[in-house]
């Protein structure tokens, strides 16, 4: 049995214009233990499917699925109040700005114990000897005098530890990462990012880590999903995505790495994520693809299991034959024409 | 902390000489002599004016009439009424606790009814509970306080016979003053049907005297409220799987109070400025009504000592409400 099971998920916000699809039809399978990378430039849908798993979507977001269960349990039809026993205990996110993802009127031991109590059902005293051996495991030094600093006393670094700590505080199956370096120093986000792999392999649990950063992934993830405009463009292990990226979409992210770049000036990808008004009839990143070709204009690709993963393309890079289709289906990218 | 009261109290000096200097001069710009008008309508004897005006040092300059006033009152001397003689403090503070009792009523009033239907019309974002709730808040706020009264007055004390019309307590009863307050002494007392005639008094010049604050606080909850329902620490308590009334009352309330704390540090000067006009209205004996007596009496010593020693109370009270709240946010009571 996996531990996530997500089929066919979407997450629609209704707006003045109409409706905003921020996922678009995402599904995923997480085995225990299992770290996964969810990358994507911003709006890319890759915070909302985590959010939707976690029963955090505001109002008046609408969350569909064909299935959407965690541990063997389907969390489209049970209770609120069921719901809440799972959230926080067995599945647990941490965010992307610590310091105001923490509670400013409330000291550090407070909001740590709180989980504590509710999941745990431990008194008071039980709570706090638990939360000063976890700020201890999640690296705060003196961590007995920290349970009464309130967030503001601390610095990012320590708030995002802080919050490491609350997410493991009940032994989570699985912890949901949500680009939780972006708002760190870079000297803290290696530090964070240690800690956070150091924890998964102590503990075995499923690590989702979400972020925009290609070299994150790489450091941390044994299997990679490609998020664009709400659709996985490519889902592949993370050794198979460096190597040979299959997607031209997937490519163009690793070649804007600076750390990948051949010396001259580093690639970039024209335009924008689509919005709401200019959502392409065809392939979500045709307007923006090198290889774009009438046909990928006109018609959406589906996902396929392609090279021990799946892919939404009509072209994957690693097709013997793409040139010739390519040439088939009169190409208007830029590449392709040439 | 202490530092943070010290710079407030400090504040306090330059705002007492302001209220001395507002008092004592806005008075002498209305027209009527006080000997005069203290003599009525038969007039007074040019000599015996004269006499009568060296008495009071209005022959003075007024500058010079202002440096033997500020004199006075630094030396804890606020001067005797010119109508009964009795001195302004022992007076003030006669009647001071009925002003005091109708004024917490009326906090409390608009607390008790303000707090909730601000959380609620939050939570309920956009329903007919949160359009009605900021529909009547907002006519609350600018109802005329006269009119609201003299319409509740109509309604409930003259159509329906409900509520006494006007006063503290029936006539009927002699309650001692040990406290001042009615509501206190009638309960010491050994007639218990006092109190209740007490609180039916009360009822109409605490909804009247409330009406605003409560508009306001109604408000300022919700808009406070809606903005931290917003905020990412709120999201981290529906991650962590804590129950919704928890969230609410724990974790969004304990922050969206700091903003509502301030209102209604400011509600208080309101409270005593809507305080002349509801006891005026519901012949409260308190010090509203009998600051309105002396403006008519051209009683100045009353009006300057009943001004100032007002302007003291609400700057007191506004201290307390600023060192309450360093108490319910950490984030000021750790910065120096």
């Amino acid at each position: 049995m996996a531990l996530v099971e997500i089929e066919n998920l979407s997450v629609e916000f209704p707006t003045q214009g109409g409706i905003m699809r921020a996922v678009d039809g995402v599904s995923l399978r997480l085995e225990e233990g299992e770290v996964l990378g969810v990358v994507g430039e911003s709006g890319s849908g890759k915070s909302v499917t985590m959010l939707a798993l976690m029963g955090l979507i505001p109002f008046p977001g609408r969350v569909r699925a064909d299935k959407l269960a965690f541990n063997g349990r389907d969390l489209l039809t049970i209770s609120d109040k069921e719901r809440r026993q799972i959230t926080g205990k067995d599945v647990a996110m941490i965010f992307q700005e610590p310091t105001t993802s923490l509670n400013p009127s409330f000291t550090v031991g407070f909001q740590l114990t709180e989980t504590l109590r509710l999941h745990e059902g431990m008194d008071r005293k039980a709570a706090e000897r638990r939360a000063v051996e976890l700020l201890g495991q999640v690296g705060i030094p003196s961590p007995e005098s920290r349970l009464s600093a309130y967030p503001h006393q601390m610095s990012g670094g320590m708030n995002q530890r802080v919050m490491i700590a609350m997410a493991i505080a009940c032994n989570p199956k699985l912890l949901i990462a949500d680009e939780p370096t972006t708002a760190l120093d870079v000297t803290i986000q290696a530090q964070i990012l240690d800690l956070l792999i150091s924890l998964q392999k102590e503990r075995n649990m499923g690590l989702v880590m979400i972020t925009h950063n290609m070299g994150v992934v790489a450091d941390t993830a044994q299997r990679v999903m490609v998020m664009y405009a709400g659709q996985i463009m490519e889902e592949r292990s993370a050794v198979d995505l460096f190597a040979s990226p299959q997607h031209p979409y997937t490519a163009a992210l690793l070649a804007a790495l600076p750390e990948r770049s051949e010396g001259g000036r580093l690639a970039t990808i024209p335009g924008v994520v689509p919005g709401l008004y200019d959502r392409p009839k065809g392939c979500l990143f045709s307007p923006r693809c090198a290889y774009a070709t009438e046909h990928s204009r006109n018609v959406r690709p589906d996902l396929r299991a392609w090279a021990g993963g799946h892919i939404r393309c009509h072209y994957p890079l690693g097709d013997p034959n793409r040139n010739a289709e390519i040439q088939h289906d009169h190409p208007v990218g830029t590449e392709a024409a040439s | 902390m202490l530092r943070f009261i010290l710079t407030r109290v400090s504040l306090i000096i330059p705002t007492f000489l302001g209220i001395t200097l507002l008092a004592f001069f806005l008075i002498r710009l209305v027209p009527g002599d006080p000997i005069e008008t203290l003599a009525g309508e038969r007039g007074i004897d040019p000599a015996r004016l004269e006499e009568l005006r060296k008495v009071y040092g209005f022959d003075q300059p007024i500058l010079v009439q202002y440096g033997i006033y500020l004199s006075r009152v630094l030396q804890g001397d606020l001067g005797k009424s010119m109508i009964t003689q009795e001195p302004v403090l022992s007076e003030f503070s006669a009647l001071f606790p009925a002003t005091i009792e109708l004024a917490t009523c009326a906090i409390l009033f608009a607390l008790l009814l303000g707090l909730p239907a601000g959380i609620i019309a939050a939570i309920k974002r956009n329903s007919i509970f949160d359009h009605g709730v900021m529909g009547i808040s907002l006519a609350g706020y600018s109802m005329p306080i006269f009119w609201w009264g003299l319409i509740l007055i109509l309604l409930f004390s003259v159509q329906f016979d409900l509520t006494p019309v006007s006063g503290r307590i029936d006539v009927l009863y002699y309650i001692e003053p040990i406290t001042g307050f009615l509501l206190i002494d009638t309960l010491l007392s050994d007639e218990p049907e006092a109190f209740w005639s007490a609180v039916r008094h009360l009822i109409l010049p605490t909804i009247v005297l409330g009406t605003v604050p409560l508009a306001v606080i109604a408000r300022m909850t919700r808009s406070a409220m809606l903005e931290v329902l917003g905020e990412d620490y709120i999201r981290t308590a529906k991650a962590k799987g804590l129950s919704r009334f928890r969230i609410v009352a724990l974790h969004a309330l304990r922050n969206a109070l700091i903003p509502v704390v301030t209102v209604i540090g400011l509600q208080i000067g309101v409270l005593f400025t809507g305080a002349i006009l509801t006891e005026t209205i519901f012949s409260w004996p308190g010090v509203g009504k009998w600051l309105i007596d002396a403006i008519f009496r051209r009683d100045y010593p009353v009006l300057q000592g009943g001004a100032l020693l007002l302007g003291v109370v609400v700057m007191s009270v506004n201290l307390l409400v600023d060192l309450a709240y360093g108490l319910i946010n950490p984030r000021i009571r750790h910065t120096r």
